[in-house]
């Protein structure tokens, strides 16, 4: 690669958030923000067609559609799924979320409630949502646009919202095979579960970015995947559908200050 | 049989302490103008139980909320609610702060007339450690599996905003969504509706009908608000107001900023209301959100 890059640190996060949902077979690909729901669009519109999406209110598609006002073009479903239909999706486990949380720990455990004591929080954010329901039910996948040990805490994540790892937060008798958290999409790098007991290892290093800086910004102790390797740079072929599904350019806004995909040396 | 009253009439059954429940989703098709109504009148202690936008936030702010049963307060375009934030950093309110699932699965339980129902959202979370009185509950066949045992969300009073409503009390939903409103007229003991077009009687098509989502037995009262969803949304109708939210959101930020957005948008009524937000034209005419 020459000096110059022509896709954005964004373009590369979509490519790889849309690699969380390959393979999944026929389930509802949530991606919850702009990177996430690129990713899943672009999973649909590349390697796995098979993916169920909404508009992003109470109709499904089986074209994604564009991000933002869509002027002429109006859009075609292909059935109905109203908000009571996704917490049936949900609780029947064919879904992969892909949400940013506030907080995320070692154990997978993530916050969206609040950061500080609970009942005199330093930031009250949105409420738990609908994470304790997504994480026990089905397949999670997150977001970070800025990894940081503020996102990564180095202890537990301030109000559990989300189910992890961690043993002793599970009830004797209650079930914990029909959870599981695939990949973590960062600014910095993507990370899995796959380590010795679930713990957190780096999967991929985005182009230019170094394990130890990755472990510098993270609260708690990270692995080597086996098969550690730089995030794959998208292709023209990815970028032209990128392209096509955000034509109003909102991924330019999704990480701060717009970087190149690669960092200048 | 006429159930039509005014919005002032369905707020006088309020009493300080009443658990009360508000149909809708965030910032879409929230019964603004009884939230108004309430704002104006002196009823105090509240449980409100809501998948909350600014009527969480609004209540808040007047410190009309004891305790707030909830999954999230949003106004999704602008994710954080400003007045809840306050309210709940103040750490003066009693939390019941649930999954969105377990939510409607109160709802459920209690208009089903049951004491619970099981569920594995909120086990191995802070939803569990958080409500002790949340319990949990073994499942006596063979597989034995521990379940929580979510209970019924049981409502004095339900608010709801619809499309279309007539005087017996039939509701049309027009929008994409009917969210969960259904639900909170069958947790109710009342069920207030507001709506934007009030009808002697619905006579309708097969296919209109399909938007009734809830029977009129259930409908205490209607109160004719049109645009009484504002300033959320109202689909098909009308959109929610980014223009109003912003201000509402930067009124947070004011010394007196709370007192002033009452003057201006909630104690002169529902005319000055309109006139305040430029008039039922624009009102009506908002964009729908494209999401």
């Amino acid at each position: 690669m020459s000096a110059t890059c022509d896709f954005t640190l964004a373009e590369l996060m979509i490519v790889a958030a849309s690699e969380a949902w390959r393979g999944n077979g026929e389930v509802i690909a949530s991606g919850l923000g702009v990177i996430p729901r690129l990713g899943a669009s672009l999973a649909k519109l590349s390697h796995s067609p098979e993916l169920l999406m909404t508009d992003s209110e109470a109709f499904l598609v089986e074209e994604p559609l564009p991000l933002g006002p869509r002027g002429e073009h109006v859009a075609r479903y292909s059935g109905y799924l109203s908000f009571e239909r996704v917490f049936e999706c949900v609780w029947g486990g064919r879904r992969h979320a892909m949400i940013g949380p506030t907080q995320i720990d070692r154990w997978g455990q993530t916050n969206l409630s609040c950061v500080g004591d609970y009942h005199k929080p330093k930031a009250a954010m949105l409420g738990v949502r609908g994470l304790p329901g997504n994480s026990i039910n089905h397949i999670n996948s997150f977001f970070v646009p800025n990894h940081n040990t503020r996102v990564f805490v180095s202890g537990e994540v301030d109000m559990v919202s989300g189910v992890g790892f961690k043993a002793d937060r599970w009830p004797e008798g209650a079930r914990r095979d029909l959870m599981d958290i695939r990949q973590v999409i960062t600014d910095l790098c993507t990370l899995d579960f796959e380590g010795p007991q679930r713990a957190v290892q780096v999967r991929t290093l985005h182009p230019g970015v170094s394990f130890d800086e990755v472990q510098d910004k993270t609260g708690f102790p990270l692995l080597k995947s086996a098969q550690l390797r730089e995030t794959a740079l998208p292709t023209a072929e990815q970028l032209a559908l990128i392209r096509r599904l955000d034509p109003h350019g909102l991924r330019a806004t999704a990480i701060k200050g717009n970087p190149p995909g690669i960092r200048p040396a | 049989m006429n159930k039509q009253l005014t919005a002032a009439d369905a707020v006088a059954q309020l009493r300080d302490g009443m658990t009360i429940g508000f149909g809708g989703w965030g910032p879409r098709r929230k019964p603004m103008a009884i939230v108004r109504e309430i704002l104006r009148s002196p009823v105090k202690d509240l449980t409100v139980v809501a998948y909350g936008g600014p009527e969480v936030g609004m209540l808040c702010a007047a410190g009309k909320v004891r305790k707030l049963v909830f999954g999230f307060v949003t106004l999704d375009a602008i994710p954080l609610e400003p007045y809840y934030r306050k309210a709940r950093e103040a750490g003066e309110m009693e939390l019941m702060e649930l999954d969105e699932g377990m939510f409607q699965w109160g709802l459920r339980a209690a208009g089903m007339r049951l004491p619970f129902l099981p569920t594995r959202c909120g086990l191995a979370t802070d939803v569990t450690r958080l409500n002790p009185t949340l319990k949990t509950v073994r499942s006596p066949y063979d597989d034995g599996e521990v379940l929580l045992a979510m209970p019924a969300l049981n409502l004095d009073v339900a608010f709801l905003h619809v499309n279309d409503a007539d005087r017996l009390g039939n509701c049309l939903v027009t929008g994409p969504d009917p969210y969960f409103d259904h639900l909170f007229a069958r947790a109710a003991q009342q069920c207030f509706v507001s709506c934007e077009r009030l009808h002697e009687r619905l006579s309708l098509t097969a296919e209109q009908a399909r938007a009734n989502t809830f029977e009129r037995y259930l409908v205490t009262g209607v109160v004719h608000a049109p645009l009484g969803a504002h300033p959320t949304s109202c689909p098909s109708d009308y959109g929610w107001d980014l223009d109003h939210l912003k201000r509402y959101v930067a009124s947070a930020q004011e010394e007196n900023g709370w007192q002033q957005y009452v003057e201006a948008c909630v104690a002169g009524g529902e005319q000055a209301y309109q006139a305040q937000n430029g008039g039922a034209a624009r009102m009506g005419a908002l964009p729908l959100p494209v999401f």
